[in-house]
């Protein structure tokens, strides 16, 4: 019997079957309505943002024009910028450390790396909490001049993303070829200019795709910013947070739309980083 | 690979800056935190200090956390965070199945669009859930639009479970979709083949072999929702707490450290629990390795 299969009858042809269609429709608009509603609503001009009242870029002024709104924007940038330049430096060297070398215990150091990344947000910032309390670290960091005040959330910021950033160059040294490393010594060159000629451009794209990965951490960081952050410094998520108390206001909506597309195009450029080239480079 | 000793200098250079961070802003203000569990606070002239400590005290935080009241609240955080898993686990399946069957030129983009809400911050998306659900939100509107409701869908346990579902289905769909990815579809074929009809290949061969990614799914789900604070703090409030919750009150409102590091410490242990489980089960599953 030559019967002519239609798209979607084939036994593993599951990816046209019209029930799954329908229930990937089904599950993206949910995930995605909420969000796009956000954005929508931040050109709206009613101000309980209920119902659609009119195109308009009020918000965006509106937002632009609250200082203590824009602060905690600077303050949050200002952070996520230092604690990534640190993680990444940090995360590449443990990254380096764990390609390079075998030593004793190293499954238990894996381990030690991976627990910032295990340990619930809220038990290390309370444990941060306390830790700059006790050692003063609180009383000295506020009185300092900004952005030295900020020391203390970019101190805890490193210490959650860098572990992060070292399993992402990690897996890229991975496809390291060491031969390449051994030419270019038999070739005359330092360890140094080795590592600064061969190893290091080879990493580019772990490092900047660990760095992005890093930076939307640190911007995004709610609970662990609320915990560490003096009553005087105030970043934009915990902005947002004591605003969001308060009740919804288009505000909020402009503001976390400029978020959004903060983090969305980092994303997209840290993946596209991040994928497999196709190309024989490297 | 080299060995440590070939090359001792360059060892500790490349190790030192990174373990000496871990060790002082993440190891010792967790054994601070240790210390203060079995702490009290200091009573000086027959008042409670508020700033001051008695170190070492004894195990009385760790006897209250085990009071009823908090017991109950830990069990119901156990329990919403097992709901929200087991939703998430059925929302994310179909759709790591369709994106490994879908066709290669809709794959990239297919992930794309699972992943990327994971990467817009947490709190803007739990506010954006709270325009949805409040009682003059979308949801409400569109009932009210067919003669239903208002309904109060915010501040009980529904919102903090469809909360944590939305929050973290992403890490649910990837350890599925890696797995999935690699199974060997002629697998399924022999089954289809030898009369087993799909229900039965799904629930025989499918899912017995894709194991691993589903247990990796669970524990990346269950343990962040176990500790959660912001998803039941702005969508449960009052009705719906969970043990983050308390922790936080015990850190800011009620300024009990000494119980909040004993409760944070109950949480931690839970958590190293569910990743134990998770060791122990991979090992026994036989499937797809993730």
């Amino acid at each position: 019997m030559a019967e002519q299969m239609k798209p979607g009858s084939g036994p593993l042809d599951y990816g046209n079957r019209l029930w799954l269609k329908v229930l990937f429709g089904v599950i993206f608009f949910m995930l995605y309505v909420p969000i796009i509603t956000l954005v929508a609503f931040s050109f709206n001009t009613d101000r309980r943002g209920i119902v659609w009242r009119g195109f308009t870029f009020d918000n965006y002024v509106k937002a632009w024009n609250n200082s203590s709104l824009i602060e905690a924007m600077i303050n949050s940038l200002m952070i996520a910028f230092i604690a990534t330049l640190i993680a990444t430096v940090l995360g590449a060297m443990v990254a380096l450390m764990l390609w390079r070398f075998r030593f004793p215990f190293k499954g238990a150091y894996e381990a030690f790396m991976g627990l910032p990344i295990v340990i619930p947000e809220i038990c290390m910032g309370v444990a941060l909490l306390l830790f700059f309390n006790e050692t003063g670290m609180m009383t000295a960091v506020v009185a300092m001049p900004w952005p030295l005040n900020l020391s203390n959330i970019i101190i805890a910021h490193v210490a959650f993303c860098f572990p992060f950033v070292a399993i992402v160059v990690r897996s890229r040294l991975v496809g390291f070829n060491r031969q390449l490393e051994e030419a270019s010594k038999d070739l005359g060159a330092s360890e140094w200019q080795t590592f600064w000629k061969v190893i290091v451009p080879f990493m580019m794209p772990g490092l900047v795709a660990g760095a992005l990965l890093a930076f939307t951490l640190s911007l995004d960081d709610f609970v662990i910013t609320f915990f560490t952050s003096g009553p005087e410094t105030v970043t934009f998520p915990v902005k947002v947070y004591s605003l969001v108390r308060r009740g919804v206001s288009p505000e909020i909506n402009a503001a976390s739309t400029v978020l959004i597309v903060i983090t969305v195009v980092a994303t997209v450029l840290a993946m596209k980083l991040q994928a497999p080239q196709k190309s024989g480079k490297g | 690979m080299d060995n440590w000793k070939d090359n001792r200098s360059v060892f500790w250079t490349l190790a030192g800056p990174g373990t000496f961070w871990l060790l002082v802003f993440f190891i010792l203000p967790l054994g601070f935190l240790f210390v203060m569990s079995f702490s009290d606070k200091a009573i000086i002239n027959g008042e409670v200090s508020i700033t001051e400590y008695d170190y070492l005290t004894g195990i009385s935080n760790y006897i209250r956390s085990v009071d009823t009241l908090y017991l109950t609240i830990i069990w119901k955080s156990i329990w919403v965070s097992a709901l929200a898993t087991v939703l998430c686990l059925l929302t994310a399946y179909p759709i790591a199945f369709g994106i490994c069957f879908a066709s290669e030129k809709w794959k990239p983009l297919l992930l794309l669009l699972v992943v990327l809400p994971f990467w817009i911050n947490l709190l803007i998306r739990t506010y954006a859930l709270i325009a949805v659900f409040r009682s003059q939100g979308y949801v409400n509107l569109a009932l009210g639009a067919v003669g239903l409701g208002p309904y109060d869908m915010l501040y009980n346990n529904f919102a903090v479970i469809f909360g944590l579902v939305y929050v973290y289905m992403p890490f649910m769909v990837l350890p599925l979709y890696a797995t999935i990815e690699r199974l060997d579809k002629s697998y399924l074929e022999a089954s289809l083949d030898l009369g087993a009809s799909q229900f039965t290949t799904f629930l025989k061969v499918t899912i017995p072999l894709t194991m691993p990614g589903i247990i990796t799914g669970v524990i990346l789900v269950f343990i962040p929702c176990l500790g959660s604070f912001l998803t039941p703090d702005l969508l449960g409030g009052a009705n719906a707490i969970m043990i983050g919750n308390v922790i936080e009150r015990q850190f800011k409102a009620a300024n009990d450290w000494p119980f909040g590091a004993a409760l944070s410490f109950m949480l931690m242990y839970a958590t190293f629990a569910a990743l134990m489980l998770r060791a122990f089960l991979a090992k026994r599953s036989a499937g797809v390795d993730v």
